[in-house]
């Protein structure tokens, strides 16, 4: 990685059909950064996650990871961890075999060790033998953060990852973040509930219609004056 | 360091392979089906306007290509299920290595599948393969790679569609052609006990399109993957 910001992305763009899921978005993030992006569903959050994990080709626009732009090759990927609404695990796999399997693929040393780390992070050792198809919603979005973190990532990005998470799994993502932020990651985290966002993000984001229509640091982030400008860009629909 | 292209297709072949191992679904679907089709081929024959030496290739060929495409058609069906394909592609494996660790994983089940199919049909027939055995193991194993680069590629393309099952037949088995007719013609040869090398030109056409469609697979492939 060079000196570049962590992400920097300008003018980014995706269509699909007439019709712009992402519309020009501009931003940049260093180490240690997180954005909390805001927006009701289909404002185009989860297509701009996508398009930074290199899984879906801008229409326009440029993203770069570490001064190089996406796609990147093999590197690029390699530094970056993805959880998705989806948990993109193995039913018929246990949950160690799953994070195994993807700590191989991302070349990390000891695979085995460092999937039982990153299972023991998220409170998850004692299931580690257990087929994903026994787990439990919360389970297995547990297991899929085990499997997005076991490679270490330097560039997170979270789409709505408290779901189905119970308190402790919560508790247990949370302190992986901070510690992922303090080495510093930089993190992109989709969520709905303001205050979750809010209490990791340095950065916040609203977005609607494929755009940002606020984007500002936190530290000059009034919670009580945002909280309501974000009922009436995202609820009221201003 | 990031695994290499033959390290990452392994990794995905072996997971394939123990999730297969582990719920054998498609392998007892196919063996089933082989069994049933060997079942009525061998009722609708009749032994006496046809020699079990003359039917016994196309029955093994038909089995082979259908009870294939059984297996073919979970191949990507797995990686639907919870978006796990999107795990690989945002990972550091080549997308050459997800084509080539499937198509990896593919020619095992086509293979054992084969396997079973040669037994059922030497018992069935009373063929007696014994030291022809290799010559038509080689010959299935030849066939068997370039059934499932085809069939891996097209397993790709066809689990986003709707009509994903009917879709991989369709698109596939014109491709199968060029590689199951050879093989028939060998294998026919080679169960009327002639000499190998009078099927010679057979096995260089079969050779000749397994390298043609493993080579152009592989390039295509990552063209399937876009959205």
């Amino acid at each position: 990685m060079s000196d570049a910001p962590v992400i920097e992305v300008r003018g980014l763009t995706r269509a699909f059909g007439a019709r712009r899921a992402v519309d020009g978005i501009d931003f940049a993030l260093e180490t240690g950064d997180c954005l909390a992006l805001f927006g009701p569903n289909g404002a185009g959050k989860t297509t701009l996650l996508r398009m930074l994990a290199g899984l879906l080709k801008p229409t326009s626009g440029t993203a770069r990871i570490g001064g190089v732009t996406l796609p990147g090759g093999a590197a690029v990927r390699a530094a970056v961890g993805i959880i998705s609404h989806e948990h993109m695990l193995y039913d018929a796999l246990t949950a160690r075999e799953n994070v195994e399997f993807t700590a191989r693929l991302y070349g990390v040393r000891d695979p085995r060790d460092a999937a039982l780390r990153a299972l023991e992070r998220m409170r998850m050792l004692d299931r580690a033998d257990t087929l994903v198809r026994a787990l439990s919603r919360g389970l297995k979005q547990r297991v899929s953060i085990a499997r997005a973190m076991v490679h270490g990532p330097q560039v997170v990005l979270l789409d709505e990852p408290f779901t189905g998470l119970d308190a402790a799994g919560a508790a247990a993502l949370t302190a992986m973040l901070c510690e992922l932020k303090r080495d510093g990651a930089a993190l992109i985290l989709v969520t709905h509930n303001l205050s979750e966002g809010l209490e990791l993000a340095t950065h916040a984001a609203i977005m609607r219609d494929g755009r940002f229509v606020r984007y500002e640091p936190c530290a000059m982030l009034d919670a009580v004056e945002y909280a309501v400008s974000y009922r009436e860009l995202v609820i009221r629909g201003a | 360091m990031e695994p290499s292209l033959f390290s990452s297709a392994l990794l995905i072949a072996r997971k394939d392979l123990a999730i297969e191992f582990r719920t054998r679904t498609a392998f007892f679907s196919a063996v089933v089906f082989a069994v049933l089709a060997m079942v009525i081929f061998f009722f609708a024959w009749d032994p006496t306007s046809v020699a079990a030496i003359d039917l016994a290739p196309g029955v093994l060929w038909v089995i082979f290509t259908f009870a294939g495409l059984l297996g073919l058609q979970r191949s990507f069906n797995m990686e639907q299920a919870d978006r796990a394909i999107d795990g690989l592609l945002a990972s550091p494996a080549p997308r050459e290595a997800i084509y080539l660790g499937k198509a990896l994983a593919n020619l095992v089940f086509v293979g054992a599948v084969e396997a079973v199919t040669i037994l059922g049909v030497a018992l069935f027939y009373n063929m007696p393969f014994g030291g022809r055995a290799l010559a038509l193991a080689g010959l299935a194993f030849l066939a068997a790679v370039g059934l499932v680069a085809v069939g891996t590629l097209f397993s790709a393309m066809a689990v986003n569609t709707r009509l994903a099952e009917l879709l991989l037949p369709v698109l596939s088995l014109p491709f199968f052609l060029p590689i199951v007719m050879p093989a028939a013609q060998a294998t026919a040869k080679l169960l009327a006990g002639r000499p190998i090398a009078e099927a010679a030109g057979w096995w260089k056409v079969l050779i000749a399109f397994d390298i043609v469609f493993v080579v152009a697979c592989t390039l295509a492939f990552p063209f399937t993957l876009e959205e």
